[in-house]
């Protein structure tokens, strides 16, 4: 066996370290996409379990942001099959067997079961924190707003900023304001976590906070996709590691393993950069 | 040998005649409502010209390009006088309770909006696009549907972004109803037109109606200050203080389009 088609053997085994059963919340079977004549992602075949946490690591253009979003159906799929909380995302199959963009209310539908954090986390600046987390409640799940309100100030103080409740993001640090887009997108109790390089837009000093509010929140059994550079964090917190590159998964596994003792020459290359 | 007569000048000032007086409270009038519905229509042409179906947006282009290309003179003839001479509609006085609004003025206040409405869709289309399109996605992440994420989250923004050349309209407005004197509206222009040919105080005359402009666009120009502190206080903005000589003669880009060129965060 070469080491490409060990390292691949690998990649769509998957593994056996999340242990829970039962259906993957995310499941990935040979998906392309396109950007013009770019091949963004080259038939990409993973599943994400029920609690487990999965790192997506890269050299950047690789495909993994663009997979993550695909995942939320911020980005259309052009082949393939992506399934999440074991429904096609964003696609339905009609009569023929095709796939066909599913209606705009089911597609939004679909998407308050999935949390997504923004690298630059995109809060809404004419709201305040916590009218930010509690809006798509309100509006979306129809909670009443005291309830909403209430629900809210709770999410704020678990990720540890209570006292910043009436503030505005522009009054915010990165790191404060990155923590309220995770109590955000925490409030619509989604089954599923995406987290899209939540740090790399921080200043150095702020990303162990945010990192350490994904750490509890990957301790209470929330399934989480994370997109991100953080080797401490893929090695401490991740159930499994995805070595991205061309578009393609080109090796997964335990972060052990596939950090500490890679397959593939273009994860040693990868790694040997990111860590110096 | 100078012409100019200051008793009639200060009479006319200060204990103007009701014809006046009435003509510029019309002007005001006029102006005010023709801009609110101007909003309004420039609101939906903006929707429109970002709606995902297509005969929405030729419909709004068709709109903008036929308003925009045309002299609103000749549009207040069309509505007033033309349509009537076609048989199609004739604006007659429609009482309301106690308040009686001649023909004229409808026609007025319709030429006024369909007008307004054609330049306020540019501005709020550019508002709308001026807005992060992270924000539209990060609404859509939370299962908000489009119009939601429009009206919750993109709108409110994009209002903060209307509010200077809103306020440029408005002032443009207040002057621009004098053009209905065409179709014999008794607004402040028409007012001191008839005054004239009475008196043929003419440079007296139109000196006191030109400081009655002046007098709107002024007292404007502190509200739209007022209300672009209080957006902005809401925000969490510093409040950054436009000079009232700025406001008046120029020179700075209001407190709120230049802190968006700044590139706030």
């Amino acid at each position: 066996m070469t080491r490409d088609s060990a390292a691949a053997a690998r990649a769509t085994a998957g593994d056996n370290a999340a242990g829970a059963g039962g259906q993957p919340v995310v499941l990935g079977e040979g998906i392309h996409k396109w950007f013009g004549r770019i091949h963004v992602l080259d038939g990409v075949s993973f599943e994400v379990r029920n609690g487990e946490v999965v790192v997506v690591i890269g050299p950047s253009g690789s495909g993994k942001t663009t997979l993550l979003r695909c995942m939320n159906h911020l980005e259309r799929i052009d082949r393939g099959r992506l399934l999440v909380n074991g429904h096609l995302i964003g696609y339905r199959q009609n009569a023929r067997g095709e796939l066909v963009e599913e209606s705009e209310a089911e597609i939004a539908r679909q998407r308050q079961e999935i949390g997504f954090v923004f690298q630059q986390f995109n809060l809404f600046p004419h709201l305040t924190a916590i009218q930010n987390v509690a809006l798509a409640p309100i509006r979306v799940r129809k909670v009443p707003r005291r309830q909403a309100l209430a629900d809210a100030r709770e999410l704020l103080a678990r990720v540890g900023i209570a006292e910043k409740a009436d503030a505005y993001p522009r009054q915010l640090s990165g790191g404060q304001q990155q923590r309220v887009a995770i109590a955000r997108a925490l409030a619509m109790r989604p089954r599923l976590m995406l987290f899209d390089e939540p740090t790399s837009a921080l200043d150095p000093e702020m990303v162990g906070e945010v990192l350490e509010v994904m750490r509890e929140l990957a301790e209470t059994g929330m399934t989480m996709v994370v997109v991100s550079h953080e080797m401490g964090f893929a090695r401490g917190v991740g159930d499994r590691v995805m070595m991205m590159d061309h578009g393609r998964i080109i090796e997964a596994g335990p972060p052990a393993e596939v950090l500490g003792n890679p397959a593939h020459e273009r994860t040693r290359a990868f790694l040997s950069k990111v860590l110096h | 040998m100078l012409h100019f007569d200051w008793s009639f000048f200060e009479g006319l000032l200060l204990h103007p005649p009701s014809t006046f007086v009435q003509g510029a409270i019309r002007t005001i009038y006029l102006a005010v409502i023709a801009q609110a519905l101007g909003v309004v229509v420039g609101l939906v042409l903006a929707l429109f010209r970002r709606s995902r179906r297509l005969p929405l947006r030729a419909f709004a282009s068709g709109y903008i390009w036929l308003i925009r290309g045309t002299p609103l003179l000749v549009q207040a003839v069309i509505v007033y006088d033309g349509l009537s001479a076609l048989g199609l509609y004739s604006f007659n006085t429609v009482t309301i309770g106690p308040v009686s609004i001649p023909g004229v003025v409808q026609a007025g206040i319709v030429t006024l909006t369909i007008n307004e409405g054609a330049y306020m869709a540019e501005i709020m289309r550019a508002a709308i696009d001026s807005v992060d399109r992270g924000q539209a996605e990060a609404a859509g992440s939370l299962g908000m549907r489009r119009r939601q994420a429009m009206r919750h989250v993109v709108l409110p923004q994009a209002m903060r972004v209307v509010i200077p050349p809103l306020g440029n309209e408005f002032n443009n407005m207040l002057k621009v109803t004098s053009l209905l004197s065409v179709i014999g509206l008794q607004e402040l222009f028409l007012a001191a037109q008839d005054y004239n040919s009475a008196t043929f105080r003419t440079f007296e005359i139109f000196l006191v109606a030109a400081i009655y402009y002046i007098a709107m666009t002024t007292a404007w120009s502190f509200v739209q200050a007022a209300i672009e502190r209080r957006l902005q206080s809401r925000g969490g903005y510093v409040a950054e203080r436009v000079t009232l000589r700025e406001r008046l003669f120029g020179g700075g880009g209001g407190a709120i389009a230049a802190d968006q060129l700044r590139g706030a965060r």
